[in-house]
């Protein structure tokens, strides 16, 4: 009788493994459809990306990309609906195809792209990873960390980065690692550590909304690494992949365009410009192609805005992140941001 | 079943676990095996590759351009560098604790109560993030340690203490290292963190309550003639409870303590949560920047398995040694 549960396990995990290596291609967009809803992993709470309020409700840059996609979708940007997922569970999550779209600050890199069976679609992001110190360590540049203590989340791109910056640089420095974002940076706020490392738009919320007081904090000004940040779907599925890739280039035309949520309705009315007109629905039927309505750009860039309001509201410089645009600006204006053509 | 009848038992499947091992690999080059071996390689085969994190403490030293068996390898060590401790903890706080809350002296009696009712009612993860807390908050900055003794310094760094090393080559520690502040830390010695000094406390404490209520119970199963014959032989109390009552006691106590020694070792997986760098901390982290999440996870599964079946089978042997003579 004892004898059994190991051989048992063995023979269960045996299962379990080949299970797992059978990919299901299945039909997200009618499943979408069918349910009613678009389905969105999203962190537990990070400022300015993805974070509930006192009352539930979702705000920021990757519920809005999720959003946007809802409202292409279904027509209603209220069809978006939010799973909450850490770090770790994130991309077995997405796998197990819990999440139609994860949406949640996830770097884009080679080894996610190759191996996770994800892809990713268009970035939303472009970030890179910082350092938070007290002021009073005295402390202006990253050089300068030699010794220290760093804290941050374990599982993250951000703690691999660390090690090999720390190698490659010959700062030795040792990092402390802690399961979920809330207890790391509480514990560097506990003074546990001299420095806190992430994404720097993410150290931003941090020191505005977690600090004890937030001119006692300051972000060096290196980055140590790039971090694109974009949503990813489940691979095996190229027709919502297409649509996943394609709303968020919408949004970034629409800004190239001058369209905005506000004036979107007076130039489905009366606009004469080609490229204006396919976006708002008035010119070719390019939602066809998508396997989706003639209207859902129209309906994303209404549900949402184009993608510079979208991140002035939720990390611009009057957001309580207060980020400037920097490289998430549009190509033509000294940024990053280049929309594939949508026609 | 009988309590030595469980001693083949857990062996057994170890060695049964091991003979597949052992027949898997002779017939490695057998066309049907050898598809598992390649599955396997596929499967596994991460492992070889460079892990690229830290490890932040451990006896095992580590450096990010070690490979993620290396990695897993170093968690094992911690997770056993912070059971180990903490088991010896629990029992001896335990038992102290299980004798107290059967004097007749009322105020220790009900100090023990108090103990005992208050950790063992309160979920383990709460009181290992207080405890986190609280130490990371009262403890002074580590840019200003205090010294404690000469050459040990207490921080929120940890507890500092000197530590002798040994020279390289050497077998033999020929000196002491003793810790010094720098600008951000206190750096050489032995270094205690914060983190693990939460952990060992952590689940000691609340393990040693558990402990105590075992002990209390097979003191309590002694039939009370037992006592009152070691009175009678002229014992004092002390002697009554060393060579009369624990011996029985223990027949009770045992099993039931294998038990919490076992939940104390899977309970230290909770170590993550607080940042210490043990087999699961290290398996989450390999798991993310792999992806390979059911091969993590079945890591983690066998090391466990493997670690209970082992402590499992020395506390049998132990019970062997303490249980009634020819009675099964």
């Amino acid at each position: 009788m004892r004898k059994l549960p190991p051989v048992a396990l063995a023979a269960g995990a045996l299962l379990l493994a080949l299970a797992s290596t059978t990919a299901q291609a299945g039909k997200t967009l009618d499943a979408v459809k069918a349910r009613g809803t678009v389905k969105c992993g999203v962190t537990n709470g990070v400022a300015g990306f993805s974070a509930p309020d006192t009352q539930g409700n979702w705000s920021g840059l990757d519920v809005d990309t999720c959003r946007a996609i809802a409202a292409a979708v279904l027509g209603d940007a209220k069809k978006a609906e939010f799973v909450p997922l850490n770090s770790q569970q994130r991309f077995a999550a997405l796998q197990a195809g819990e999440v139609d779209i994860l949406t949640r600050n996830t770097t884009w890199n080679l080894t996610r792209d190759a191996s996770l069976g994800l892809h990713f679609t268009t970035i939303n992001y472009y970030d890179g990873q910082g350092f938070l110190v007290p002021k009073k360590i005295k402390v202006t540049s990253a050089k300068q960390l030699k010794g220290a203590t760093i804290c941050t989340q374990a599982g993250t791109t951000n703690e691999k980065n660390v090690a090999e910056w720390s190698k490659a640089q010959g700062i030795p420095v040792k990092t402390v690692v802690f399961e979920s974002f809330e207890a790391s940076f509480k514990a560097f706020f506990s003074g546990r550590c001299q420095a806190f490392t992430t994404d720097t738009s993410a150290l931003a919320g941090l020191r505005n909304k977690e600090a004890p007081n937030p001119d006692d904090y300051l972000i060096l000004p290196d980055l140590i690494s790039k971090e694109p940040l974009a949503p990813a779907v489940k691979r095996g599925d190229d027709e919502w992949f297409a649509i996943v890739k394609w709303v968020p280039n919408a949004l970034i035309e629409a800004e190239e365009l001058g369209i905005t949520q506000a004036n979107i309705d007076q130039l489905r009315s009366n606009s004469k410009d080609p490229a204006q007109q396919r976006l708002v629905g008035t010119g070719d039927d390019l939602g066809k192609l998508l396997g989706l309505d003639k209207d859902w750009s129209y309906h994303a860039i209404k549900a949402v805005g184009n993608h510079g309001e979208m991140f002035e509201r939720n990390v611009g410089p009057k957001s309580a992140l207060a980020l400037p645009r920097g490289f998430n600006n549009l190509w033509n204006r000294g940024g990053l941001l280049y929309a594939m053509p949508v026609r | 079943m009988t309590s030595t009848a469980r001693v083949p038992a857990a062996l057994w499947a170890l060695l049964a676990f091991a003979a597949l091992a052992l027949a898997l690999w002779l017939l490695r080059e057998v066309p049907g095996v050898a598809s598992v071996w390649a599955w396997l390689g596929a499967q596994f085969g991460f492992l070889q590759q460079p892990a690229g994190f830290g490890i932040a403490e451990g006896w095992l030293a580590f450096d990010s351009g070690d490979s993620y068996a290396r990695a897993f390898q170093a968690g094992l060590v911690n997770t056993v560098r912070a059971a180990v401790p903490a088991a010896v903890l629990a029992v001896v706080l335990g038992t102290l604790l299980g004798i107290g809350r059967l004097t007749s002296h009322l105020l220790v009696r009900a100090l023990c109560t108090a103990y005992v009712e208050t950790l063992r009612n309160v979920p383990l993860l709460v009181q290992l993030l207080m405890l986190y807390f609280a130490l990371t908050h009262l403890l002074p900055d580590s840019t200003e340690p205090v010294q404690l003794l000469p050459g040990w310094w207490l921080s929120k760094g940890g507890l500092s203490l000197p530590w002798p090393v040994r020279e390289d080559g050497a077998f033999w520690p020929s000196r002491l290292e003793w810790p010094e502040p720098t600008a951000f830390n206190v750096i050489g010695g032995a270094a205690l963190s914060p983190e693990y000094l939460t952990i060992v406390l952590g689940l000691g404490l609340y393990t040693a309550a558990f402990v105590a209520e075992i002990v209390r119970a097979g003191i309590g199963s002694v039939a009370v003639g037992q006592k009152l014959a070691a009175q009678a032989l002229g014992m004092q109390a002390g002697q009554q409870l060393r060579l009369v009552v624990l011996p029985q006691a223990l027949r009770v106590i045992v099993p039931a303590l294998t038990n919490q020694l076992l939940s104390l070792v899977k309970n230290s997986s909770l170590a993550v949560a607080v940042g210490y760098p043990e087999l699961v901390s290290v398996a989450n982290t390999s798991l993310n920047s792999t992806g390979r999440a059911f091969e993590c996870i079945a890591i983690v599964m066998a090391v466990y398995l493997v670690l209970s079946l082992l402590i499992s089978a020395a506390m049998n042997v132990y019970n062997a040694r303490v249980a009634l003579r020819g009675w099964r």
